[in-house]
């Protein structure tokens, strides 16, 4: 049984990986975290600055966990410039999991929503044909490519990389790319995770072709554990009822899509 | 027959005694209405300021042994825009929590919650990690009556008093909330404490300081309860590390006319109403009460 952790444990940067100009692995040993299931997260402390939610990442090594970061805000960007030795403090796991459907299924991951999904891969079952499309703006911003396809080496599966500008793999979306997909195959689930307005797509596009669906959403998180309210949306809190939700309650929610809060709690468009 | 689970808070009634705490999970309608349907007497929102307000930065949450350390700064929407979501509100019984440092933001704040069915006021005189409101207006008894009174004057459901442990005597702060006109108090709220992280030295919140919730504060909470009920005739909500009936029921024995839940809700989620329900309903048949109040202050026989 997976223990859950409420005050956070501090652990050492044992190596980082440079995956693109903007993007980080940093990897820790923590055999809890190291083996939870596809799609928890855990809050991660930078001391002296801030506490962010944060998807765990596999890696190829027994009991060590990682955390894949892009660099953006103030936080992001302390994240991302920790070196080896330095400390962070973890809590978690927290939210659920990914229901992993038998047969042919798809992965939609848009930049660090590959992290999830990363995991979701290693956990497929052996029967599994395993599509991942991967999404971003251009060949400097692709990563996981190579991992992807060396922890899916023994099952049926391809990786399909797309960038905006075409400069690598096929260019455009990657919903345009899936929008072709589901056309000629039969898919038995889609799995996504990124940017809400991709994941608000691609589950309506699942639902009208009567796939089953699942997607992972980001709201503003504080506790993390289902009391402090920041990150509800419609009646659910994503830390505590999700972070994955499913495709016939996406389609009933008044805010996916559409609206976040911020860290007020004001209701904001996207 | 099935016994009676409806309370009486001075004016105010509510069909079931626990409900959801300051703070948590109170900023918007739909969670509201889901956890009154999992069994709540009410909900009382997040203490809303006349400004929206962000808080401080993470971590603002953690849990330590024997309950949770919080100093979320206060975030919240502000009065205007919470009035205008909840202003389509007919089911949950709400109770409005504010928090200002002077009379005349309380009294703007009503004015916002005018075309609103709110089913009380509850004043936050007790935070004990924000600046200039809280504790710091709970600590000066003369300035309690002001606000108190002018919430009064201008409020049209009734208006609760949440008290905290300060500096100053917190029954002197009861008496000062009687005295402006409270129609019942709140007792407590977190109690200022901290921690720090032994391997980097550092206070795990980034505020350093917060406030104690949880199992560890309710023997202090009871007390306040019963030093409260045995010194003045008003009704008290108790408040501080409820989380199963047992707890509950403790508060009610001490003097509480009803109960709130916080913290407990990071353990049991929000089923823990319908087990304190189910608790309190099947003591109240074995050793035969029919109503709540007939059990209030029990403890005080001895
Ligand atoms: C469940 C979950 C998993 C995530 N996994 C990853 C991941 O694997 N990799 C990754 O790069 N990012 C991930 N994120 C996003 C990440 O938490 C941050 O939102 C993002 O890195 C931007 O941080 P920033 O400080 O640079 O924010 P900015 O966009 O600069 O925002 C400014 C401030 O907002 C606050 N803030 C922003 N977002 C959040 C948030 N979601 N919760 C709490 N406070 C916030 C911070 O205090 C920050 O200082 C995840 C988010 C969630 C909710
Ligand atoms: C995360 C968190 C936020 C809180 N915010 C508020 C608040 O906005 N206003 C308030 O009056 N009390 C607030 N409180 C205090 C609670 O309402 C309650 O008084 C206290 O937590 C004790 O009850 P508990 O032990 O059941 O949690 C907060 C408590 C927590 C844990
Ligand atoms: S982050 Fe606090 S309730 Fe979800």
């Amino acid at each position: 049984m997976q223990s859950v952790s409420k005050t956070p444990s501090i652990r050492t940067i044992e190596k980082v990986i440079d995956e693109t100009p903007t993007v980080r692995t940093i990897i820790i040993s923590d055999s809890n975290l190291a083996n939870v299931l596809p799609g928890q997260f855990a809050m991660v402390w930078i001391p002296g600055v801030n506490e962010l939610p944060m998807s765990i990442m596999i890696t190829e090594e027994n009991g060590k966990a990682a955390f894949t970061v892009r660099k953006r805000g103030v936080s992001s960007t302390a994240l991302y410039d920790l070196k080896v030795g330095q400390q962070i403090g973890v809590r978690g796991p927290y939210g659920n999991a990914f229901d992993i459907r038998d047969g042919k299924i798809v992965l939609v991951g848009g930049g660090t929503g590959l992290v999830p999904l990363m995991r979701l891969a290693k956990f497929a079952k052996p029967t599994n044909d395993i599509t991942i499309l991967m999404g971003s703006k251009s060949k400097d911003e692709v990563f996981f490519e190579n991992l992807a396809n060396r922890i899916l080496k023994d099952k049926k599966h391809q990786v399909i990389v797309t960038t905006e500008d075409g400069s690598y793999g096929e260019r455009g979306f990657v919903t345009d790319v899936l929008e072709r997909l589901v056309q000629n195959t039969k898919f038995d689930a889609i799995y996504t995770c990124g940017p809400e307005i991709m994941m608000h797509k691609i589950v309506q596009l699942a639902n009208s072709k009567g796939i089953f669906v699942q997607a992972s959403l980001e709201r503003m998180m504080k506790c993390g554990i289902g009391i402090c309210g920041s990150c509800c949306m419609d009646e659910v809190l994503v830390c505590h009822d999700g972070t994955i939700f499913d495709g016939k309650f996406l389609a009933s929610s008044q805010e996916f899509g559409h609206t976040h809060r911020a860290k007020s709690g004001i209701l904001e468009n996207y | 027959m099935t016994p009676d689970l409806s309370v009486s808070i001075g004016p105010i009634k509510f069909g079931r005694p626990a409900m959801l705490a300051s703070g948590i999970l109170g900023i918007s309608l739909e969670v509201f209405n889901r956890i009154y349907r999992s069994g709540a007497g009410a909900v009382v929102s997040k203490s809303l300021s006349k400004e929206p307000w962000e808080g401080y930065p993470n971590p603002t949450i953690v849990g330590i042994k024997g309950g949770y350390l919080n100093a979320v700064g206060l975030s919240n929407p502000g009065a205007p825009y919470f009035a205008n979501m909840i202003k389509s509100n007919k089911d949950v019984p709400i109770i409005v929590s504010l928090v200002g440092s002077i009379e005349d933001e309380f009294e703007f704040m009503v004015q916002q919650f005018e075309g609103c069915n709110v089913a009380a006021y509850e004043l936050n005189l007790s935070c004990p990690h924000v600046e200039k409101v809280g504790l710091e207006v709970g600590d000066d008894p003369k300035l309690v009556t002001k606000i108190v009174s002018r919430v009064k004057s201008v409020a049209k459901a009734p208006v609760i008093g949440k008290v905290g442990l300060g500096t100053t005597n917190y029954l002197d702060t009861v008496k000062a909330a009687i005295d402006g006109g409270a129609d019942a108090i709140t007792a407590i709220n977190t109690l200022r404490a901290m921690g720090i992280d032994v391997e980097t030295q550092r206070p795990i919140l980034s505020h350093k300081i917060g406030g104690l919730s949880g199992p560890a504060i309710k023997p202090v909470a009871v007390r306040c309860v019963y030093e409260i009920t045995s010194k003045y005739d008003i009704p008290v909500i108790g408040c501080g590390g409820v989380s199963t009936w047992e707890d509950a029921l403790e508060f009610i024995f001490a003097g509480a006319s009803a109960i709130q839940v916080g913290s407990a809700i990071g353990d049991g989620w929000i089923d823990v109403f319908g087990n304190i329900n189910d608790g309190i309903a099947n003591y109240m048949k074995k050793k035969e009460y029919s109503k709540i109040s007939e059990m209030v202050g029990l403890a005080k026989r001895f």
